[in-house]
């Protein structure tokens, strides 16, 4: 097939674009070479349009071993251990085929961690999904919880933390982005650099199939009525040979036989081969004859795009194939050496004794495009002015029931209890908490994670949205008592090409990059995903985080349930009574304007290493950040986990009680203290001129709110846990 | 007191159950699946996970194993041989033990804590043991245990029933069933109580920072039984 400008076009390529490739190439790549382009120029694998933001966030720290770059992150997580970390989406194909899509996307991040050595310990996920009265969102929530559990629950991996929403902004344009863990001794970290000539290039894992042909493409571009179509694009799955591919991975791993490995995600064998030759500054040679295929009559430019899943690529040591080869059998795994590292700095492709392609690396990589996007600045909306008579006119009881049973703060009990939370015997904290805490297998440690975004923040005002994300992130950590180290992030924005969406993105990650450098918690990792629109709607900007912490003992782990009668409960932080952009606000007063709550970066800081301090000390019984619904949200998820109940304090304070109640201020945190200790932590939190106050004292049952409002443990419970099961039934 | 745990393609327990049993004291091997020989045992135990992938029927391929040959001879000579969830959908498979696991009646995965009940303490697995109700873990997408009529009235008959699902005061309701189990029955023995199949996961309690901790008095009671 003779190449042509049309051609280039139609596999996602810009007109400008392809003119570059012939004057980088000095002639018409032919149809091969075209498709390893389109793969490598397309905006999810060569971030073109991210690139120079990105660059601005902050990635190192004392801690961090491995910043962006490598499959995954890296930390330092003392005595010689090391988590490797990453949260990537798969938010297209969930969206066309959300079983298949959401497993592979499981399956994609499982492989980016376990090709650097590390064995997964903990997945997570961040879910998002159009209006529950959208005709889609039910079968689409069934099948991407049913695909993520799928995936996690055979690989034996505790899926230990996640978050689900649920706006219409995402009715055309679901969301999945999944998140692992996985532990590595520090000295035996696999890196994706090749070295050294005439080392042998070997495939294992699955064979290649034609599925998933042009994946990354599909991910780059923007739905349309057509969607259906894109169907064949879809990988598929298969939990069983990636199970023992880790395993296989991982026998091949203790010893010293490999030289570089890169897993084949996006843009299958195109992007692994590529880019281990170019961070080596090498050439590779590959026999395409030799890649083990499941269907016949696969042509060169469909092996060099499928993206078939379970395969890892690996340059070995020479004299070590036999070694491999034999752990690779005795998994039933298909193992072929396909190719060699070479001086010439090329890709060259040969397929029956023809040369099929020659590219030289560096066009590919360093010369990919990158753009400087226009866009839009957002100015900072006016507050509103909410009537005290609106408010006074509400019951308290009646709006804490519309919030507590909204499906973005209810239980999701009905989604976790479908992932395997418990295998590998080592959690200590399950879904449904502040974060999720898995033991260091066999030490005292314990590693503390959580995922979490906040779209409606992050639309209202990007740069104070970004910023609260990592906010909320640090405090999920300091909640469960856990020492936030690093985050990875998954930047999930509309179209780059429209100057609004890429002002979205670029004060998001401003923001994300402020608040990360000043609490010390840097981005080690993560992914980019644009156009996530259909025709001219696209989402809120809805940067995910995931943060990752240690826990030194996890005897002292804290988690959110109260523990016991008669002790107190402190607020600590200051409520202002910020309404604007609060769930009540939106449910109640049917309000969506105003500014999100500000965040305050230095309280942010003091408040949570303040509460980290008295957690060392053994102060603090249980523990919970208030976000989303606000303080008496907060407070009921308390009750109803540890199942006792609260009386309030008669309260001193001047604001209206609903905007007291139901405010989002940021910095703040409730925790449970015992009363002996009440002084000794007055101390310190005053030494640390930290705004405190008492909310109450912890009874038996019922949460006593004032003299009228009381609400039964049952009751809440009621509000909380209904709404999810009632929906999906 | 040796035990050894059989490692196929697809299991995800295994390391789990190990941990456990050298947790109360047993000298613990780990067997792939494709030897020919058991060691020297006191205690086999076929662990959880997807073996072979779930693919044709859950536990049937693995049934088929080059081990399970040796499995099933010790067993028949009278060997103690427990299966853990997918470990108990492969001894339905060999036919050790009677009846079939099918999808959980609501079609969906389901993680959580149960109660069991002991139905029958004449045998060496719950001999001996001061509680009647246990807390255990469930963790699987085919616990539906299912037999005939005539198969059932024979379990029954040799009390072949070892634990039912249960609240926690040892009712045994229809709601306290989560996967829709005849009879709400989570484990059954084989006819001479040495072979035990059963949906929950003892290992996964046995630590008071995991889930609980009836699993340790399951393993501790196990290990004094067999000394």
């Amino acid at each position: 097939m003779e190449v042509n400008e049309q051609i280039a076009i139609e596999h996602g390529l810009k007109s400008d674009e392809y003119k570059k490739i012939c004057q980088l190439l000095k002639r018409t790549p032919n149809i091969t070479e075209l498709g390893i382009f389109s793969a490598m120029w397309n905006e999810h694998c060569s971030y073109k349009s991210s690139r120079l933001h990105l660059k601005k966030l902050p990635t190192k720290g004392k801690k961090v071993i491995q910043g962006p770059g490598e499959n995954a992150g890296v930390i330092d997580i003392e005595d010689g251990d090391a988590i490797v970390f990453k949260i990537e989406s798969h938010n297209h194909p969930s969206f066309i085929e959300p079983y298949q899509g959401a497993a592979t996307g499981v399956g994609g991040i499982m492989r980016d961690v376990f090709t650097m050595g590390a064995r997964p310990i903990a997945n997570l996920n961040s879910i998002h999904f159009g209006s529950p009265q959208h005709k889609k969102t039910k079968n689409l929530l069934r099948g991407v919880v049913h695909g993520i559990g799928g995936y996690g629950n055979c690989m034996g991996v505790p899926t230990i933390a996640g978050q689900t929403s649920f706006d219409s902004s995402y009715n055309g344009n679901i969301l999945v982005n999944a998140m692992t863990l996985g532990l590595v001794k520090k000295n035996k970290i696999f890196y994706s650099k090749a070295a050294g000539l005439n080392k042998p290039v070997i495939y294992v894992g699955s064979k290649t199939g034609r599925d998933g042909i042009h994946g990354a493409s599909m991910a780059s571009a923007s739905f349309d009525e057509k969607i259906e179509e894109k169907k064949p694009t879809v990988q598929v799955g298969d939990p069983f040979t990636e199970k023992l591919l880790l395993e296989a991975c991982l026998e091949l791993m203790a010893g010293d036989s490999i030289i570089a490995i890169q897993d084949m995600g996006a843009a299958g064998l195109t992007s692994s081969s590529i880019e281990m030759a170019s961070k080596g500054n090498l050439g590779i040679e590959i026999d395409l004859n030799k890649v083990p295929c499941r269907e016949t009559k696969m042509t060169p430019y469909e092996i060099m795009l499928s993206e078939s899943q379970e395969r890892m690529l690996i340059v070995l040591e020479n004299g070590k194939e036999e070694t491999a080869k034999k752990i690779f059998d005795k998994w039933n795994l298909d193992f072929a050496v396909i190719g060699k590292t070479t001086n010439s700095k090329n890709i060259e492709l040969f397929f029956n004794k023809e040369q099929v392609a020659k590219i030289p690396i560096n066009i590919l990589v360093e010369n990919s495009p990158m753009y400087d996007r226009k866009w839009k600045k957002s100015k900072l909306p006016k507050k509103n002015k909410i009537k005290n008579e609106v408010l006074n006119k509400l019951k308290i009881r009646d709006v804490l029931k519309k919030v507590l049973s909204n499906q973005n703060i209810c239980s999701k009990e009905w989604i976790w209890q479908q992932y395997d939370h418990t295998v590998m015997g080592d959690t200590i904290q399950k879904p449904g908490g502040d974060s999720g805490v898995v033991r260091v297998h066999g030490t005292n440690k314990a590693v503390a994670a959580s995922v979490d975004s906040s779209a409606v923040y992050c639309w209202a005002h990007p740069l104070t949205g970004g910023k609260q994300i990592v906010a909320e992130s640090w405090r999920n950590l300091i909640s469960v008592g856990a020492i936030p180290i690093a985050i990875t992030n998954c930047l999930n924005f509309g179209s780059p090409e429209k100057e609004e969406n890429m002002g979205e993105f670029v004060e998001c990650v401003q923001g994300i990059g402020e608040a990360s450098k000043y609490l010390n918690f840097p981005v080690v990792s993560g992914n980019v995903s644009f156009y996530n629109q259909t025709k001219e709607v696209g989402i809120k900007p809805t940067p995910s985080i995931g943060g990752v912490g240690l826990i030194k003992d996890y005897t002292k782990m804290i988690s959110m349930d109260l523990k016991e009668v008669d002790n107190l409960v402190l607020i600590i932080g200051k409520t202002e009574g910020h309404i604007d952009q609060s769930l009540f606000a939106r449910i109640i007063l049917d309000e969506k304007n105003g500014p999100p709550p500000e965040v305050n970066l230095f309280n942010e800081k003091n408040n949570g290493e303040s509460i980290l301090n008295l957690v060392d000390k053994g102060y603090v019984k249980s523990a919970h950040d208030i976000s989303l619904g606000g303080l008496l949200v907060a407070i009921s998820k308390m009750c109803i986990k540890g199942n006792k109940g609260i009386k309030f304090h008669k309260s001193k304070n001047l604001i209206n009680e609903i905007e007291y109640f139901f405010a989002e201020d940021q910095g703040r945190y409730l925790i449970e203290v015992n009363k002996e200790d009440l002084k000794e932590v007055t101390k310190i939190l005053n030494k640390n001129s930290i705004h405190h106050e008492e909310l109450g004292i912890i009874t038996q049952n019922d949460m006593i709110i004032n003299e009228k409002t009381k609400v039964t443990i049952d009751e809440l419970k009621s509000y909380y846990t209904n709404w999810l099961p009632t929906y999906m039934s | 007191m040796k035990s050894s745990v059989i490692t196929f393609p697809g299991s995800n327990c295994d390391r789990d159950m190990d941990v456990a049993l050298k947790k109360f004291g047993f000298n613990n091997k780990m067997v792939w699946h494709d030897d020919n020989e058991l060691p020297k045992s006191d205690l086999v135990v076929l662990p959880g996970g997807f073996s072979y992938g779930d693919y044709l029927r859950c536990g049937s391929m693995a049934s088929k194993s080059r081990i399970m040959q040796s499995v099933i001879n010790f067993a028949k000579s009278g060997g103690l041989v427990m299966g853990i969830c997918n470990g108990f959908q492969i001894l339905v498979e060999t036919g050790l033990v009677p009846g079939v696991l099918l999808r959980n009646k609501y079609l969906e995965f389901i993680c959580k804590n149960v109660f069991v009940k002991l139905d029958n303490k004449e045998n060496v697995y719950f001999k001996n043991l001061n509680k009647d109700i246990l807390e255990f873990h469930i963790a699987h997408n085919e616990g539906n245990y299912f037999c005939t009529k005539d198969q059932l009235k024979e379990i029954k008959d040799n009390n072949q029933i070892a634990i039912y699902y249960c609240d926690k005061e040892g009712k045994i309701e229809d709601q306290y069933n989560p996967n829709g189990s005849i009879k709400n029955i989570a484990g059954i023995f084989n006819k001479e109580k040495n072979v035990l199949g059963m949906m929950p996961h003892p290992e996964r309690m046995i630590d008071q920072s995991l889930s609980g901790e009836d699993g340790s008095i399951f393993f501790k009671n196990l290990i004094n039984n067999i000394k």
